[in-house]
């Protein structure tokens, strides 16, 4: 699947749900915050959020800041 | 005699809030926050690095279990913005705390009160606990706490600028007629005398990033500014002596030899 993912245009083959993308990137679900064409996704459906072709997402965390 | 900070039911333990910016690495921030007696660390939501999965994560120095994460929207110019970094912060920590930044001016970075007072509106009406940082307008103020902000973040001076507290007339009618709802200096603390002087004013509480982080000694300024705090609260709540121009003598004058 084509995904563009934190700017990045990916081919990621296993992504089909959120948990899934997160996943195979191998990002810890438990502190991220993800986006999916602009939509904040909640913790509780990662799992079930499905995921298409040409999706735009974002995953995000907390760095250091003022 | 206790003196607690309680905003929306939450109860702060320090009058010191600290930003987690700009420090060399997650060692040296969380170090400079438990000298600091912080229990407020802000931090700012950016992309999660995907190539390089070894990259640590913050949470894992500062436990929100023992810290209370303030999110920031730094970086926003617009409402939409500042909106869409409010709700992923949320859905990415534990708490509806968001320190509410819409920017108007790369520059100065000063805030853009009018799309501040807009994006408030929406965020506290969504649930969110906002912390607007806003400038050092009283009137301002009032809206932010109307449009239903917990507390008010007025600057001391432009963030990073170390300037300290160029209004402090301001800062105290915002304090003593303006609103309500706490007041938390934010940003142009750049050292303690600047602490201490906010607190001298009646500030509840004090957010220091720059002023920490940009000192040669990061660990012993964090320990300068907590130390700062606390006199300047102390010395507001002691009720300093009015200024005068002439002086009254400290010695009596009976009993002198004439």
């Amino acid at each position: 699947m084509r995904l563009k993912v934190n700017g990045e245009i990916r081919e990621i083959r296993d992504a089909a749900t959120v948990g899934a993308l997160l996943e195979s990137l191998e990002v810890q679900p438990g502190r991220v915050a993800v986006e999916v064409n602009l939509t904040v996704v909640k913790k509780a459906e990662y799992g079930s959020f499905r995921l298409n072709d040409g999706d735009e997402v974002e995953i995000v965390n907390f760095v250091g800041g003022g | 005699m206790e003196d607690r900070l309680v905003i929306r039911g939450i109860e702060f333990r320090s009058r010191l809030w600290v930003g987690t910016g700009k420090y060399r690495d997650f060692e040296e921030t969380k170090k400079v926050v438990d000298v600091s007696g912080a229990d407020v660390v802000t931090v700012a939501v950016r992309r999660v690095n995907i190539t390089d999965r070894k990259s640590e994560n913050l949470l894992d120095y500062l436990d929100p279990r023992q810290y209370k994460i303030l999110p920031n929207t730094a970086g926003c110019y617009t409402v939409e913005d500042a909106l869409r970094y409010s709700r992923l912060a949320r859905e990415a920590g534990v708490s509806d705390l968001v320190k509410l930044e819409v920017i108007g001016d790369e520059r100065t970075l000063f805030p853009d009160t009018i799309g501040l007072l807009k994006a408030t509106e929406i965020l506290a009406k969504e649930g969110f606990i906002v912390f607007p940082y806003t400038n050092d307008d009283p009137i301002m103020a009032k809206r932010l706490e109307d449009a239903g902000a917990a507390a008010v973040m007025p600057l001391g001076a432009p963030i990073g600028s170390g300037l300290g507290i160029r209004n402090p007339y301001n800062i105290r009618i915002i304090i003593e007629t303006a609103v309500k709802v706490p007041v938390v200096v934010d940003a142009g603390v750049g050292t303690a005398s600047d602490a201490a002087i906010a607190m001298e004013l009646g500030c509840d509480a004090v957010l220091i990033n720059t002023g920490i982080a940009g000192a040669r000694d990061p660990i012993a300024m964090a320990d300068a500014m907590k130390h700062a705090v606390m006199a300047g609260r102390l010395a507001y709540r002691a009720g300093r002596i009015p200024k005068k121009l002439y002086a009254t003598a400290s010695s009596p004058i009976e009993g002198m030899l004439l």
